[in-house]
């Protein structure tokens, strides 16, 4: 079985994440990046997945990343976890594509990997739409069972538990097929440093646009259907009033001056 | 005008107040026309025709409500064609946001999600980078797709008597592949909505896993409760009530957050509140940046005590 991980670098969540002023574009150059947290737990499933199998020699998991230079790092990253292969989708183009045109970039390069099982997270940390799942299954015409926070494989069968919002559903499909998975899905494990040092050598492949018979028109900034218009800092919240629950009794407690606030601002 | 499809949310026929709220904004845009799959239209009617909908477009297949998203997509792709609006709506929430994500690609269109705010020339207001920035976008491409986020507007009623259409369409085999084998229904906790509350009380782990005072609080101003994920990784409160990244984005009137340090990941589910109220027993809590009223104290004592003295003053 061929599993892909869709694994995104993205802007440090702790960094001063920002936004290119020349063109309203995610910074993703000038701040640290990392491989984005919730994709972690899609990696873990993966790997986890693999060691269920009856024959995990006869599984392969690779990373695919489609990212500029420093993605690498997010590939690696999946590698230390335990990953097999990578492939980094890398190409000048690139940059400035939007959740529709990199639901693109990804189905082709899935296509070319002959994937039977693409595992994604739930959103990526720094544009969080949670929408290239349900893009790259339309694209690719494979049924998508999305948001798992349990996630079995049982031969052909894929089955997941999604925790809603009005029922704890159980959904099922049948490979080759688009999965993505919560954070509630498992703990990633960290990297070992057998992991580290074996990450090495394994194999990774920089593909271009021109290998997966795409052609610049088609992705980046100019072929983008939505455009940021303005980009606003959200002014500072002027500092409140922070009071010291004393315990003197209930006219100077911070409860009562908790009600008061409360009141004074028609909550009650 | 030209027509603007909005995608009805229900229940058997109980429109959510969302949907109310996308009514509004399609009036911005053009006539609403909403699309109701499912049983129950008939329900649904005076609830759609109260908040303006010119016409409303019935799908009863059952192969809609049988498998996941995608022939919902597939349907909605063939009402554009025949309708052929100015813009499509669709909440902001799990199976919304799906449905929006397969229409751009088959109507090859743009795609914008979690909208606060859509004005004319469906010019649209969205919080991102944990709400530390606010972005204005449009779609360039295309039919406009948005999805829009709980409370992005007050349901304005304007009242009309809207036509239903039977709808019929076709659902490819390829869209019945998914399918929901089981369903275990949340227990219902008499409490809002926590996306459409007016008020939260939220706890975190300063409760120590006793979330009776917040509870407690929440019930004597009305609130929904919510709870932060050391809370919900700790056993202690349903995954459901998580706010932040990976939880529920929540934008009410008043937010408190009772025993949450406030780390980045939760502010990004909370911090465009109108109003912040915190409790913590340690004043260098982060989550003090963001508030306009802090208590610093236990909260074991000040919520207890507070909750005494709301229900006193509200008798
Ligand atoms: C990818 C990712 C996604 C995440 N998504 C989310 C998310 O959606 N939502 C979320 O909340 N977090 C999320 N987190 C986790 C987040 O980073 C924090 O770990 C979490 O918010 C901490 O929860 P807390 O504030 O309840 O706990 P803590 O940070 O441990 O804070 C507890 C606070 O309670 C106070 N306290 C203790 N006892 C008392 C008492 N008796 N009375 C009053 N105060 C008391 C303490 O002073 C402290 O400030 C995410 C993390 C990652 C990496
Ligand atoms: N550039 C990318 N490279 C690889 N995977 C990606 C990329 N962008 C998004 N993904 C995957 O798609 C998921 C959802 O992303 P998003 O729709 O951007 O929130 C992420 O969790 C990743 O698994």
């Amino acid at each position: 079985m061929k599993i892909v991980v869709c694994a995104k670098f993205v802007p440090d969540a702790t960094a001063d994440r920002r936004f290119r002023p020349e063109d309203n574009t995610v910074d993703r150059a000038g701040v640290d990046g990392l491989l984005s947290e919730l994709d972690e737990y899609a990696v873990e499933t993966a790997l986890t997945v693999k060691e269920a199998a009856g024959d995990p020699g006869d599984t392969v998991v690779t990373v695919l990343t489609v990212g500029p230079e420093q993605a690498a790092d997010a590939v690696k990253k999946g590698l230390q976890m335990g990953a097999d292969a990578g492939v980094h989708v890398l190409d000048d183009a690139i940059h400035g594509s939007d959740a529709v045109a990199t639901s693109l970039i990804l189905a082709k390069a899935l296509a070319k990997l002959e994937a039977d099982l693409v595992v994604f997270g739930m959103g990526s940390t720094d544009g969080s739409m949670g929408v290239v799942p349900a893009m790259v299954s339309e694209r690719l015409g494979l049924p998508a069972v999305t948001l798992g926070s349990d996630v079995t494989v049982d031969g052909q069968t894929v089955r997941i538990r999604r925790d809603g919002d009005t029922a704890s559903d159980t959904i099922e499909g049948t490979l080759p097929l688009v999965l993505s998975v919560s954070d509630q899905a498992n703990e990633p494990r960290y990297p070992s440093f057998k992991g580290i040092m074996a990450a090495k050598k394994k194999p990774v492949e920089t593909w271009s646009l021109a290998d997966l018979e795409l052609s610049a028109d088609q992705v980046g900034g100019s072929a983008a259907w939505t455009e940021v218009v303005e980009v606003t800092a959200r002014p500072p919240r002027t500092a409140g009033t922070i009071v010291t629950d004393d315990d003197s009794g209930p006219a100077g407690s911070g409860a009562h001056q908790l009600v008061e606030f409360l009141s004074t601002n028609k909550f009650l | 005008m030209s027509n603007v499809l909005v995608l009805v949310d229900h229940t058997d026929g109980q429109v959510r107040k969302t949907t109310a709220e996308l009514l509004t904004i399609a009036r911005r845009l053009g006539d609403p026309v909403a699309v109701f799959v499912g049983d129950g239209v008939q329900d649904a009617l005076p609830a759609l025709g109260q908040y303006g909908a010119t016409k409303v477009v019935a799908l009863t297949n059952p192969e809609l409500t049988q498998f996941l998203v995608a022939p919902k997509a597939e349907a909605l792709q063939q009402v554009a064609a025949k309708v052929e609006p100015a813009a499509i709506l669709i909440s902001s929430n799990a199976e919304g946001k799906e449905i929006a994500a397969r229409l751009a690609v088959k109507l090859e269109s743009g795609l914008i999600t979690d909208a606060v705010d859509v004005q004319e020339g469906a010019v649209t207001t969205q919080s991102v980078f944990a709400g530390n920035y606010t972005v204005q976008a449009k779609v360039t491409h295309g039919t406009p797709i948005i999805t829009v986020k709980p409370n992005a507007a007050t349901p304005e009623a304007a009242e009309t008597s809207p036509e239903v259409e039977e709808f019929d369409v076709t659902i490819s085999d390829a869209a019945k592949t998914a399918r929901i084998t089981d369903s275990k229904p949340r227990e219902a906790t008499g409490r809002p909505e926590l996306t459409e509350a007016a008020i939260i009380v939220s706890g975190g782990r300063g409760t120590g896993g006793d979330f009776g005072p917040v509870e407690a609080f929440a019930d004597s101003l009305g609130a929904a409760v919510g709870a932060s994920r050391a809370a919900v990784d700790s056993g202690w409160y349903p995954h459901a009530y998580q706010v932040g990244q990976t939880g529920k984005t929540v934008s009410p009137q008043l937010y408190v957050a009772a025993g949450i340090s406030g780390a980045i990941q939760h502010r990004a589910g909370m911090q465009t509140s109108k109003t912040i109220v915190a409790v913590n027993k340690d004043e260098e809590a982060p989550i003090f940046e963001l508030v306009d009223f802090g208590v610093v104290g236990d909260l074991h004592k000040v919520l207890p005590a507070a909750t005494e003295e709301v229900i006193k003053r509200k008798s």
